[in-house]
């Protein structure tokens, strides 16, 4: 039996012409063109940001862009990856922010240089509406621009198409932070879970299990009840009274 | 009546009252403002460079916004969002090769048709409204106040996009006495405030606060009442470093919500000279607890 | 064709393509000066402004301070007897510095009680007027 030709590929890395077998990642192209990497790649999973890519079509006149690690190559792409842009990140005490928009005008001033150009969210490899984040936050809508701006992984290539100067991304990392951790509702459950803890209720099953024999605790430990994966909110285990609305109660 | 309304940044943060006055006055008035679902700051200036069109994508973007939710007319009530969405909708209705540079540019949104009217509040209050049936919605007329119409620049500079013939504003005057309120000219009513200068040379806006609050108060007024929320903060704010000189300062959709009988929107601002509270609680148009508190 | 004044300088045409208007039309009347509520904050008049730009002063015009005080008010331009927009006059002076990366205002150099203080439309305008 004849082995499976691949099919190779042109594509032109930094403007040099490469042939790499069809099929392959930008980054595996790179590697095999014989690019080794130092920076320009982390997770390989599509989630660090580290591989942020950008790259041409012949004839077609838009940038386009990609993460060099889910991306294939496409035949004639010109691309060079943009694994960092310089862009300041403005230190702050977080303890000393009070989730207001103003904590994010005094840090990053410059956002009010946007002129809504919307190349940010044109070259976003996440599709994040970068433009709409920035406006929303420029409206002082918070909440809006944080869960806009969700999918960012801080690739930076927003920034360095900027017209107006500014580090999108940090920008909005600040907007997240801000709500995450002083705008969003606290979830009640868990200051009353904590609650319990500290009140003992969880005491007698902990004093159980180690006053156990090993024996004992791997017997206990196989015929465990476990959750059915296809369990719905509904279910609860036949032993009921370690929940948590049996102690509220 | 519903139409289409932008808001604009400020007036969802330091300018709320500016934004929920209007809505609540102009739904006593059976017009319904639709908030534009998707916008973007406008710009607050229109770029003057004849060779710059980047700075004219921002408002253009918003007027794209309105023509997509299918309204004619697009509504402001910021002086410098009316000012900049105007000039820039002006701009590219009267230069089509502008108006396609901006189109390809932002190739992806649809391409603006240029059909779209930019329209302050002022004129849909005097056009779609009318002063006398503002004046017979009144529930409470706000007799024996004396309130200088502050207009600032942008709502009759450039003639092009003014709201009325520059040299005679009148629509602010004419919703003051429709709501019962007397009046005031006074010889800076379309003076500048000063505008952005707050920021690089705030020495200036204090100036032009002087001089402004000065001629209003010795043409007899006793408050001033603007639609721009930088005219609101420079008159405002510099009262601090002015001594004795103080007026209180509101935004006439405020007055107009009074007169209306709903919410009026009213800030509790102690620390302000430029508190319109104290007046109006002296005159008996409002009781201490009556405003809301935001 | 559009003829080409050989007396206009390279400065006096580029002050003229970005403002759009034909500065020789000045014929230094002063309403500018007279109901422009800044020009006590500058070093010279707009009418002076307007007679160094006619005639090519390039550095005078550039390091004059009057296009930086200006509030963009448009009270030269409406009252203007020649219909000359001065504030677009303004705005190209101002474009001659902010093109070559001088800022006027450096958003970083504020002051944090500033920031906080005013209304957004105060720094996007400060910023599109005052920042390259």
């Amino acid at each position: 039996m004849d082995a499976v030709e691949t099919k190779m590929i042109p594509i032109y890395i930094m403007g040099q012409r490469y042939e790499v077998p069809e099929g392959l990642t930008i980054m595996k192209a790179m590697e095999y063109a014989g690019y080794q990497y130092v920076r320009g790649c982390g997770c390989r999973g599509g989630i660090c940001g580290a591989c942020g890519t950008i790259y041409r079509i012949p004839g077609d006149y838009k940038i386009y862009s990609a993460l060099a690690c889910q991306t294939a190559a496409e035949p004639d792409m010109y691309l060079t990856q943009l694994p960092f842009f310089p862009a300041n990140h403005v230190s702050s005490d977080y303890a000393e922010l009070e989730g207001v928009p103003e904590d994010i005008y005094k840090l990053y001033p410059e956002l009010f240089r946007c002129v809504a150009c919307n190349a940010c969210s044109k070259i976003c490899p996440m599709d994040v509406p970068v433009m709409d984040v920035i406006a929303y936050i420029k409206r002082g809508d918070i909440e809006k621009a944080a869960f806009e701006a969700f999918d960012c992984i801080q690739c930076g290539l927003c920034t360095s198409r900027c017209f107006a100067e500014a580090p999108q991304f940090h920008i909005m990392q600040l907007a997240r932070r801000l709500y995450g951790g002083k705008l969003a509702p606290k979830a009640q459950h868990n200051a009353e879970a904590a609650k319990a803890v500290r009140d003992g209720k969880f005491n007698p099953m902990l004093d159980q299990l180690t006053s156990m024999s090993l024996e004992d605790l791997k017997k206990e430990y196989i015929e465990r009840e476990i959750e059915p994966e296809t369990a719905g909110d509904e279910w609860k285990p036949k032993e009921t009274k370690w929940l948590l609305e049996e102690y509220l109660r | 009546m519903k139409l289409s309304y932008l808001p604009g940044c400020t007036l969802k943060t330091k300018a709320q009252d500016l934004d929920l006055s209007t809505v609540a006055a102009m739904g006593a008035l059976g017009v319904e403002l639709e908030e534009l679902p998707r916008w973007n700051c406008c710009g607050t200036v229109f770029s003057f460079a004849d060779d710059d069109l980047m700075h004219q994508i921002a408002p253009v973007r918003n007027l794209v916004r309105a023509q997509e939710q299918g309204g004619e007319q697009l509504v402001t009530v910021c002086s410098f969002c009316f000012n900049t969405l105007k000039r820039a909708n002006l701009l590219v209705k009267e230069n089509s090769d502008k108006l396609d540079t901006l189109n390809t540019f932002m190739d992806e949104e649809e391409d603006y048709k240029g059909n779209v009217n930019v329209v302050h509040l002022l004129e849909v209050l005097r056009d779609e409204v009318g002063w006398e049936q503002i004046a017979g919605k009144v529930q409470n007329p706000l007799k024996d106040l004396k309130v200088a119409a502050y207009y600032g620049c942008t709502l009759h500079r450039p003639i092009e996009a003014a709201i009325e013939p520059p040299n005679k504003p009148e629509a602010l005057n004419d919703l003051i006495k429709a709501i019962g309120a007397t009046p005031v000219d006074f010889p800076d009513m379309t003076t500048c405030c000063g505008s952005y200068q707050a920021v690089a040379n705030p020495e200036i806006v204090i100036n032009r606060t002087r001089e402004i609050l000065t001629s209003a108060r010795e043409s007899g007024a006793e408050m001033i009442a603007v639609s721009c929320p930088l005219c609101e903060c420079n008159l405002k704010e510099n009262q601090k470093e002015l001594g004795e000189l103080r007026m209180p300062v509101i935004y006439f959709t405020q007055l107009l919500a009074l007169a209306l009988g709903v919410d009026s929107h009213l800030h509790q601002c102690e620390q302000n000279p430029a508190d319109a509270r104290p007046l109006l609680e002296s005159k008996g148009l409002i009781d201490a607890c009556s405003a809301t508190y935001i | 064709m559009k003829k080409i004044n050989p007396h206009k300088t390279n400065f006096i045409r580029k002050v003229e393509e970005i403002s759009g208007q034909n500065i020789g039309l000045c014929y230094q009347c002063g309403t500018c000066s007279g109901s422009c509520p800044n020009f006590a904050e500058a070093d010279i008049l707009p009418r002076q402004l307007m007679r160094r730009a006619q005639l090519g002063m390039k550095e005078d015009v550039l390091q004059s301070k009057i296009a930086w005080v200006c509030a963009s008010c448009l009270s030269c331009t409406a009252n203007c007897p020649r219909g000359i927009d001065i504030a677009k006059v303004m705005e190209a002076v101002r474009l001659l510095s902010l093109r070559e990366n001088i800022d006027y205002v450096n958003p970083r150099e504020l002051s944090q009680e500033t920031i906080a203080k005013l209304p957004q439309i105060a720094m996007i305008s400060s910023f599109r007027k005052h920042t390259a």
